[in-house]
């Protein structure tokens, strides 16, 4: 019971949207497909849904081969990030179109959207047209036909996207409950890394479509596969520094360090150092060192209630610095960091962990 | 100084107006004193020229010949287009960008260009004089009106919704006519509406193709002079009955084309 990707390649006309993509994808739980706009994320669930078909490859399904299958015939549900109503109907007519095309009697259609219309607290307005509606009760209609329908792959492309901030912490801890326990492939699209980490589950990162990882969320926030995943699974965006390691120096291009501190078991040759933003502190003085220190310029402090984003500027680099508290910096002003090298993830030069 | 706010739309309504309440005015009035007097409001008050209308045939059978093939012209153009129009909006194809203007040329192109072709043409398949004759020929400038009317209404509707109709279950057809021609009832409203007004008021064409059985209100009132010589209260009173099927349809339509304006077409 599950869906699988075998070597999917999507082309259109010179460009390729997909490249050869396999995977295979858990059943029952949240599958997050995380990626930056562009990465092939809805083209991806677009042929999932059978919406489109890949140039090659083949989809399966359950152990059916799908390709090609059209979408009428597959079991499959799909909720946009605009919201998708039928302007012509009533809230009640529209969650239950998909099951009135079914051979299912009226009163167990009545019954399971008054069942589906509960659980999203629509159960007192089904008497209204979907255009009445505010923009998160107009989601939580077409949530309600994604969902009445019980189908086995239900593919949700961004769907809080177009939510206002409150709106999508709401629906965000209640789409997990709406599908656990059921027998369903859910795959959920996104472009914030914070979203997959609040869905869990399991999460896929995508880059130029590509898919780089997949297996559980947690796994691939802390252990990255390369740095591609790294980079699209931090936000802030990762911080990352070139180095050479020669001997038992670490030389970057404007400073250079005596690789003790963790590192010294790597072969010598070029590295990218990345960490997270939230690890890299500020260097108070000599003694509070964690392992390597920089020099950098500030060039802009976002202060967001309780968190400074420190923007600077080092070894040429563009950094974040994710700090508690509210600190105050002048633009131009020089600043010692530091970061523990437990913290950090080394990749070698074709973009693989090295430990 | 405060000029009042109400003054200048008065004057423009007023000066708007004003040929409208002449023709009226002249349809209650005898051609006696149309052609002897200058008079504002009718001094000898009469409906003999209404009733001559709706009691002599040639008169009344003016307006059933223009509305049946003004109907039959609407939903013609009308259906046609909007298949037509669904395939501009949702599909890309070789030459698409280049159909979809060609088909606007023909509604750029004078009609006097198209009567002699027309003529020559209804008249040797057989079709000359009848209803349809004139209903087929405007269609050539309604079908391309009606498909960029209906384009623009049905590119306002995401392909999304299309899209969540197939993964529902509904067929195309389905699709079409439950969810989408319900979806784009402003759309048709006003394509329909266009059609009817061009049609309606078209007279080179209907003129053309037509003698006797089919013959246009328009073409009926192109006879001033009769045996009892000038007849301007009866063409007033003509002219009056040929404005109302218009400002009905408007009536319906109204909110519908503010829409449609709104989307860039219309």
């Amino acid at each position: 019971m599950s869906l699988e990707l075998r070597q999917i390649i999507k082309k259109e006309g010179p460009e390729t949207h997909i490249y050869s993509t396999s995977l295979t994808l858990k059943t029952g739980v949240f599958n997050v497909l995380l990626g930056p706009t562009l990465a092939g994320k809805t083209t991806l669930m677009r042929l999932m849904a059978g919406l489109e078909q890949p140039t090659s490859g083949e989809i399966w399904f359950n152990g059916n081969n799908v390709t090609g299958m059209a979408v009428q015939k597959r079991n499959v549900a799909m909720v946009y990030q605009q919201f998708i109503n039928y302007p012509n109907l009533d809230v009640f007519q529209n969650i239950a179109s998909p099951l009135k095309l079914q051979k299912i009697t009226k009163a167990d259609i009545t019954q399971r959207v008054n069942e589906v219309a509960s659980l999203l607290g629509l159960n007192t307005m089904l008497k209204r047209m979907t255009q009445e509606l505010s923009g998160g009760q107009q989601q939580r209609v077409a949530l309600a036909r994604a969902l009445v329908k019980q189908a086995d792959l239900i593919l949700l492309d961004e769907p809080l996207a177009n939510l206002d901030y409150k709106l999508r912490e709401e629906l965000r801890e209640e789409l997990p409950k709406l599908f656990s326990g059921s027998n369903t492939t859910v795959i959920y699209a996104t472009t914030e890394p914070t979203e997959a980490l609040l869905l869990g589950g399991y999460t896929a990162t995508l880059h130029e479509g590509s898919i780089t990882q997949y297996g559980p969320t947690h796994e691939v926030y802390r252990q990255p596969d390369n740095i591609q995943s790294a980079i699209e699974f931090s936000d802030p965006p990762l911080n990352i520094i070139n180095i050479r390691k020669q001997a038992d120096t670490l030389v970057a291009q404007d400073s250079s360090w005596t690789s003790d501190n963790g590192l010294a078991q790597i072969k010598d040759g070029d590295y990218a150092l990345a960490f997270r933003p939230h690890h890299l502190q500020i260097k108070a003085d000599s003694t509070s060192s964690l392992g390597l220190d920089f020099k950098g310029q500030v060039e802009l402090a976002e202060i967001n209630g309780s968190e400074t984003l420190l923007h600077m500027q080092v070894d040429g680099k563009r950094w974040v610095s994710q700090l508690h508290g509210v600190h105050k910096f002048e633009e131009g002003e020089q600043i010692s960091l530091t970061v523990d090298t437990r913290n950090c993830f080394v990749f070698d030069s074709s973009g693989q962990p090295v430990r | 100084m405060k000029s009042p706010r109400w003054l200048v739309p008065t004057l423009y309504i007023i000066f708007l107006m004003l040929p409208i309440y002449w023709l009226i005015n002249m349809s209650f009035k005898t051609t006696n004193e149309i052609l002897g007097t200058f008079t504002l409001w009718p001094q000898e008050f009469t409906l003999e020229n209404y009733r001559k209308i709706f009691t002599d045939p040639t008169w009344y059978n003016g307006y059933i010949n223009s509305i049946l093939y003004v109907v039959m012209n609407t939903v013609i153009s009308v259906s046609v287009a909007l298949p037509a129009a669904y395939a501009f909006s949702r599909y890309k194809f070789m030459g698409d960008k280049h159909l979809f203007f060609w088909l606007l040329t023909n509604r750029m192109a004078p009609p006097a260009v198209f009567a002699l072709p027309f003529f020559q043409f209804y008249s040797a398949v057989g079709l000359f004089d009848t209803h349809i004759a004139v209903a087929l020929a405007h269609c050539l400038f309604n079908i391309p009106l009606a498909v960029w009317i209906l384009e623009g209404f049905m590119s306002g509707v995401p392909k999304e919704l299309d899209e969540t109709a197939y993964i529902d279950g509904y067929s195309f057809w389905r699709f079409f006519v439950r969810i989408f021609i319900p979806t784009i009832t402003a759309g048709i409203g006003v394509a329909a509406f266009f059609c009817f007004m061009f049609s309606w008021v078209e007279l080179l064409l209907a003129k053309t193709l037509t003698s006797v059985a089919a013959k246009p209100i328009a073409a009926t009132m192109t006879r001033t002079a009769s045996t009892s010589g000038y007849e301007l209260g009866l063409l007033a009173a003509a002219g009056t009955l040929t404005i109302i099927p218009g400002a009905f349809v408007i009536y319906f339509v109204r909110n519908y084309i503010a829409k449609g304006f709104a989307l860039g077409r219309v």
